[in-house]
């Protein structure tokens, strides 16, 4: 199965939190994924790359992370997902547990 | 006053009766001692006693299944047998449908569909099959009783004696509901059972209402379809189960409860030892339960959460266990359960404070439905206990809150005070296949269309549904005045679905300052806690490991 590559940059004027260390999260299990956190310097900005199975999406995807990198109010992070069939929530619930465990380990 | 003659001219009233005497006498040379009937004669005994265009029951809910008798059924001369009308709970067996391929049947009322959903459509586009409806179970039952009760039923128990006696146990399911109904208006029972014995544990259907009895080549079949691998539950799933115990369960100090067959529940379920006990839960929810004997319920049964569970069926690999807690289930004077799903779909109806369960599909309204463009599928049990009964009348904590959070109340009933049943749907924005949960119209509007419905077949009313909890967090629609508020309230924990992006931030805002919407993080709920360390048990052997052994899973559970 081909796989297919979201790639994306994300940029908040408000971004001001960044993560201490780089993380892991998650399996690329049936309806699961992967999702790896690392700091980099990104002019403040976040930059994201999603390798998933599915295509037809994209908009999807660039809503979700949005939602995740203004709640967090990220900035200077580099984000990949390894995806396998991952619904929005699963989504959203991994890059959360990704982020609590990049700020508090 | 005319003089009453001793000619009684009138009508006779007894026709039924001389009819089936008629009939069983045509089948009297194929009984073996008492009411024993060998297995080599089943079809010719259905011939005997069943007339075209009559009207037959076949026993088979989702668990157990008079499955010999049902493809005896299929064998029958069909120049002679015909145009039957099929009344029954389910119908999941191919060979429940091939009778309708075959022409020995015409028309069906039942009540949920099963695997066979696909070609219950299928023939009523083609004309094979003529569908009555599709009721919920205590509305068929209720039929049963009235306008639709069975002339010949077949039947499904564990054990007969010689006397027709009979040992339905642990799966005595929907059996004496069918039995009452056809025997006592003179029609015709005959019962598959695995074993023919001297002596039963104990006399679940009378021998007098029973009027063959056919040892069935094999043992009939049980489907296990109420275990769930802890093993597959999701951190979403947790997710979600966190929201409903803390933004539900003790929100409004729910006693009284069915959860739907899912991981969700089965996710509530293995939380109620962990996170129920660290929400000090124990002894203020899920004390008194109508379920089938979920394993996924061994480790809060462990642990003393739970007084009473009255079962609909069985579950396969449950009977010991069942059998060691007699304090918690029903058990006979014999020591195994008896179930009953009349009588745990009547509590499920009227008793229970809350049904929580999950679905395909939810509207912009509120109502949803499980029911594709190209299934008929029906509901089984959750539309009886997804709605309010309007006949209850005994209060409880629970009820009451949430009928007093009604902001309408008044505009139905004055000044009076009234209660409403919790009636919660637990989803995931996003279902299988990254299909959307939340729709504009149901596709339940285009199957009514396929296959010539009267209506949409919904499983829950959106009038009925007063909560919906998807990893958004909890909308609380109870509360809202009016349509609009409830279609806001929806749109904002619908995600990212085309119903949820239509939700305006300041609209959701507001009603997060009404109380109608909490957040994970309004309801104090960590997304990150959301793992699967929180399960009390977190795969079939550790409800193994729990039941002390006495769990005894089905092989296609076991992977040890």
């Amino acid at each position: 199965m081909a796989l297919h590559t979201v790639e994306f940059d994300i940029k908040l004027n408000t971004g001001t939190i960044t993560i201490d260390v780089p993380t892991h999260t998650g399996v690329v299990g049936s309806s699961d994924m992967e999702v790896l956190m690392e700091p980099k310097d990104l002019e403040g900005g976040v930059s994201v790359r999603i390798v998933t199975p599915v295509t037809g999406f994209d908009d999807l995807w660039k809503r979700v992370l949005d939602k995740f990198v203004n709640e967090t109010a990220l900035s200077d992070t580099r984000i990949e997902i390894n995806d396998n069939n991952a619904t929005p929530a699963v989504v959203l619930l991994r890059l959360r547990q990704a982020f609590s465990q990049a700020t508090t380990d | 006053m005319a003089q009453m003659s001793n000619d009684d001219t009138r009508k006779k009233r007894n026709q039924r009766a001389a009819d089936t005497a008629a009939r069983l006498e045509a089948a009297a040379p194929l009984f073996g001692a008492g009411k024993e009937v060998s297995s080599d004669n089943t079809v010719a005994l259905l011939e005997a006693v069943i007339r075209a265009g009559d009207i037959v029951n076949i026993e088979g809910n989702n668990q157990k299944q008079a499955d010999f008798l049902a493809e005896s059924l299929n064998k029958v001369d069909r120049s002679k047998i015909h145009d039957l009308h099929m009344v029954q709970s389910a119908v999941p067996l191919a060979s429940h449908l091939d009778l309708f391929e075959n022409g020995i049947a015409k028309k069906l009322d039942f009540a949920f569909g099963g695997p066979q959903a696909g070609r219950v459509a299928k023939f009523i586009s083609e004309g094979k099959l003529q569908l009555g409806a599709i009721h919920t179970y205590l509305e068929l039952f209720g039929r049963y009783f009235l306008d639709l009760t069975p002339r010949v039923s077949l039947i499904c128990a564990f054990k007969a004696d010689r006397k027709g006696n009979l040992y339905t146990g642990f799966n005595t399911e929907d059996t004496p509901t069918i039995v009452e109904a056809t025997k006592f208006r003179q029609g015709i029972v005959i019962a598959q059972v695995n074993e023919i014995v001297d002596e039963l544990p104990r006399v679940d259907i009378p021998g007098d209402w029973i009027d063959a009895v056919i040892q069935s080549p094999k043992p009939f079949f049980v489907e296990p379809l109420f275990t769930r691998d802890p093993g597959l539950i999701t951190d979403n799933q947790i997710l979600l189960a966190m929201l409903c115990l803390k933004g539900i369960y003790a929100e409004y100090g729910v006693t009284s409860m069915n959860h739907g067959i899912g991981f969700l529940t089965s996710a509530i379920e293995l939380l109620l030892p962990t996170y129920g006990e660290e929400l000090g839960l124990k002894g203020k929810i899920c004390t008194h339960m109508i379920l089938n004997p979920h394993p996924t319920m061994i480790p809060a049964i462990e642990t003393d959460w739970v007084d009473t569970i009255h079962c609909f069926g069985g579950e396969l690999g449950m009977e010991d266990y069942v059998a060691s807690r007699p304090d918690v289930f029903f058990i006979g004077p014999d020591g195994t359960l008896r179930s009953n799903r009349a009588f745990a779909q009547t509590a499920g109806h009227y008793a229970l404070d809350m049904f929580i369960g999950g679905t395909l599909q939810i509207d912009k309204y509120g109502n949803s439905s499980t029911a594709t463009a190209s299934r008929v599928a029906g509901f089984g049990g959750a539309p009886n206990m997804g709605c309010d009964a309007k006949g209850r009348r005994h209060s409880t904590g629970a009820w009451l809150q949430c009928g007093q959070e009604l902001p309408s109340l008044d505009q139905q009933l004055g000044t009076m005070p009234r209660g409403k049943r919790l009636v919660v749907q637990g989803v995931e924005t996003f279902g299988e296949g990254r299909q959307p949960v939340f729709v504009d119209k149901l596709d339940a509007w285009k199957l009514a269309e396929n296959a010539n419905l009267d209506l949409p077949p919904v499983m829950i009313y959106g009038d009925d549904l007063t909560h919906i909890v998807t990893e958004e967090g909890v909308a609380y629609l109870n509360r809202c005045p009016d349509l609009d508020s409830r279609m806001a309230a929806i749109r904002a924990v619908a995600g990212y679905t085309d119903i949820g992006l239509q939700a305006k931030p300041e609209e959701t805002k507001r009603l997060r300052e009404a109380n109608i919407v909490k957040t994970p993080d309004d309801l104090g709920v960590d997304p990150s806690r959301a793992t699967r360390a929180m399960l009390a048990a977190k795969s079939v052997k550790d409800l193994v490991t729990w039941s002390n052994g006495l769990y005894n899973p089905p092989s296609r559970f076991r992977n040890w």
